[in-house]
């Protein structure tokens, strides 16, 4: 490609063009101001003007989780920048590919507290995968490609490009790179071969063998690879919270989701199996429960793109680095050449998984009083099933609709994992709607949650961005009154949510359509009048107050010491 | 069991490639014994080498993290490293010089400056050789002792 004379911030947009960006969130600001001139002046791609920056980062989160795509966020320096740390943070800690593009005070005024200047490449660099300040327009090209690069591949995550003003003006020649080598960066997606065939013929013997899935599978699109796996050897399956969708909700092998709030089949699963196979989970603690107890009569292997991960908490027997969806068709392919796998020796270890499973489902006291959370996700199941992505907060609302949702497919499930980012659903829904205008978008949140970004249903509003919202309103902080509950003897110390404001008229307020429900009838007839209105709507439910999330594991206990009821 | 490690880094001598490693070791609970860090001589690489302390999974999570550093090429540890360190010493010019003397040569150092005040000796040694001489001279009341941290190259 012959090389143009571009300034720094038609150099950016160019980048974005060459990388097929479609989408871009942000918010405007002194710092880029010469970026939004070029971004006025092109019709490449749509920006998406949030009302805050943590919108717009979240937004552009939503957006690559849902597509597993690239997202970009612009946003300014200074405060700009602050505001979007808590996006950035969200997304380094759940694997998200990001490029956030900040502006900078000009390189002259670098480390004089300029007006709006803050360090962001120091304060990012704990949050992000890598982050640049570029100092020279002829470094830009080059560092945007490789922001992008980075950002995709092997372990994703954001990749922050801080971008004084003068560069934004600068002239220099335009020269995007075909391709990126980075001598210091080159992840293994291979898996080791013998290595492989030492974890097929562990899998061949194991009498009480467990995949336990994790978010890896959903970001190395491996469902399908997986799928067959299970189907082959009909071994036993769960999934981390990341990973909800990677095996069908009715599947006989999958035995629900894992950890804290796991059900009792597949946390019981974890602390009997005698091969533990992680396909892409990283042994967090809201999954492990007490290490020491964990899966302890088993033997581990652990596969993940980062090498980082493997022994961090778990010492493991078979380390795989590698890229999940090459090394489980690797897995599947030396099973086969070695004979085929013989499904009668896990016989009595699945006829016990599926007694765990109907003597202890998921389960709910419903009402005809009050509405239950677990009713409300059920319900919401039942409607929309795979027409649906589904957005969460966090907190209580969270869990019901990770425990309650009959998720499909993979990315139809969309909630801050590692971090677990309040005010994270609604600006992620947005993002995630238009990466997949043809799915209704459903943000499953809570009275506490949706007040910490309830400025972007403006954005919804003005974008014409028909996110629906089911606030499992229960006039709590639930979650954390939870824990006052069982390990605080009942003291709700600033965890009383009742004084609230009319999300009915909040919303009307906003330009949205706003509902108020208290009963099954009323709840259905909203959800299927939210569904044909097309517009940005909020369910504000009535639930039970004092419902729990169940079952728990405490924190520091093993995972088979669960409360149940 | 905690133990003293060596770990030799060799990184991309860029903008902010040292806050990258320190922040690492800080924002990680890690502890840093000494660093030091110079450019490798004809190449846009330095050399970065740090004693740290921890067990061997700490040390294994300090390796990979370091590893997943972008600009890092190569990380180095457990190998058969030699070390040197230096240490200069500043010394009234009262005290009794000739013994000072003697004490430097036993460690391979010697007088590197003097004025009208003060002496400064400099000592290049093993690590736990240049504590020991420390010790020995703190009896000639040093003013100011300054050490440099290691640095350590493989023998192979």
């Amino acid at each position: 490609m012959p090389t143009k004379r571009l300034n720094g911030s038609e150099m950016l947009i160019e980048a974005l063009r060459l990388e097929g960006i479609k989408v871009i969130f942000g918010y405007p600001g002194g710092a880029v101001l010469n970026v939004y001139d070029e971004i006025f002046k092109q019709n490449y791609f749509r920006h998406i003007l949030t009302r805050h920056e943590q919108g717009a980062v979240h937004a552009a989160d939503g957006y690559a989780r849902a597509s597993g795509e690239v997202g970009v966020a612009i946003i300014t320096s200074g405060p700009g920048f602050t505001n979007a740390v808590t996006g950035i943070a969200t997304a380094y800690t759940d694997s998200i590919p990001l490029v956030i593009i900040s502006g900078q005070v000009p390189i002259s005024q670098i480390g004089t507290d300029a007006f709006q200047e803050i360090d962001a490449v120091g304060i990012s660099r704990p949050c992000t995968k890598h982050n640049f300040l570029v100092k020279n327009i002829q470094e830009l090209p080059r560092i945007l490609k490789e922001a992008f690069y980075i950002a995709k591949s092997g372990r994703p995550g954001p990749v922050l490009v801080d971008l004084p003003k003068d560069i934004s003006a600068t002239y220099g020649e335009f020269d995007y790179p075909q391709e990126v080598s980075l001598r210091t960066y080159k992840p293994t997606t291979k898996g080791n071969s013998r290595q492989i065939k030492k974890v097929v013929e562990a899998l061949k013997i194991a009498k009480k063998p467990l995949f336990y899935i994790g978010g890896g599978a959903i970001i190395s699109n491996a469902s399908n690879i997986i799928q067959q796996l299970i189907e082959k050897t009909q071994i036993p399956a769960l999934e981390t919270l990341m990973a909800r969708g990677i095996i069908p909700d009715n599947h006989p092998c999958l035995l629900g989701m894992v950890g804290m709030h796991g059900t009792y089949a597949a946390n019981m699963a974890m602390y009997e199996c005698d091969l533990l196979i992680s396909l892409g989970a990283r042994f967090d603690d809201r999954v492990t429960g007490k290490v020491s107890e964990f899966a302890k009569y088993a033997k581990i292997v652990h596969i993940d793109i980062d090498p980082s991960s493997i022994g961090k908490i778990i010492d493991v027997n078979f380390p795989i680095v590698g890229d999940l969806k090459n090394v489980c068709k690797d897995i599947l392919h030396f099973i086969e050449e070695s004979g085929g796998y013989d499904k009668n020796i896990i016989k009595e270890w699945r006829d016990l998984l599926t007694k765990y499973k109907t003597t202890h489902p998921l389960k709910y006291n419903d009402s005809s009083e009050i509405l239950k959370p677990q009713w409300v996700i059920s319900k919401i199941g039942e409607i929309l099933k795979d027409k649906a992505l589904v957005v969460t907060d966090v907190g209580q609302h969270q869990m019901w609709a990770a425990q309650f949702y009959p998720f499909n497919f993979p990315r139809q499930f969309i909630t801050s994992g590692g971090l677990g980012t309040m005010g994270f659903g609604l600006p992620a829904g947005m993002g995630a709607k238009l990466a997949k205008e043809n799915k209704i978008v459903i943000n499953i949140t809570g009275d506490g949650s949706i007040l910490m970004n309830i400025q972007e249903l403006m954005t919804c509003v003005e974008q014409k961005i028909p996110v629906i919202n089911v606030i499992l309103n229960n006039n709590y902080l639930g979650m954390v009154r939870q824990w006052q509950s069982f390990f605080y003897e009942n003291r709700f110390s600033h965890t009383d949510l009742s004084l609230q404001p009319d999300f009915v008229k909040l919303t009307e307020a906003f330009g949205g359509k706003g509902y108020r429900i208290e009963t099954k009838e009323e709840f259905e007839e909203a959800l299927k009048d939210a569904i044909h209105s097309n517009i940005p709507c909020m369910l504000d439910v009535v639930i039970d107050r004092m419902e729990h999330v169940l079952p728990m594991v405490p924190g520091g206990a093993p995972l088979n010491k669960m409360i149940l009821e | 069991m905690e133990k003293r490690r060596i770990i030799s880094v060799t990184v991309i001598n860029e903008h902010g490639v040292l806050s990258r490693i320190s922040g690492l070791f800080a924002g990680r609970g890690y502890n840093i014994e000494s660093l030091t860090v110079a450019p490798i001589p004809e190449t846009d690489l330095s050399r970065i080498t740090i004693v740290t302390n921890g067990d061997a999974k700490i040390l294994e999570q300090i390796i990979k993290q370091l590893h997943k550093l972008i600009p890092v090429l190569t990380v180095t540890e457990n190998e058969d490293f030699l070390e040197k360190e230096m240490a200069l010493i500043k010394i009234p010019i009262e005290e009794d010089i000739a013994s000072i003397e003697v004490l430097c040569r036993a460690y391979s150092g010697h007088v590197a400056n003097a004025n009208e005040k003060y002496i400064i000796v400099a000592i290049t040694d093993k690590p736990y050789r240049i504590t020991s001489f420390l010790k020995a001279i703190k009896r000639f009341n040093p003013k100011e002792i300054i050490r440099s941290g290691v640095v350590a190259l493989e023998r192979y």
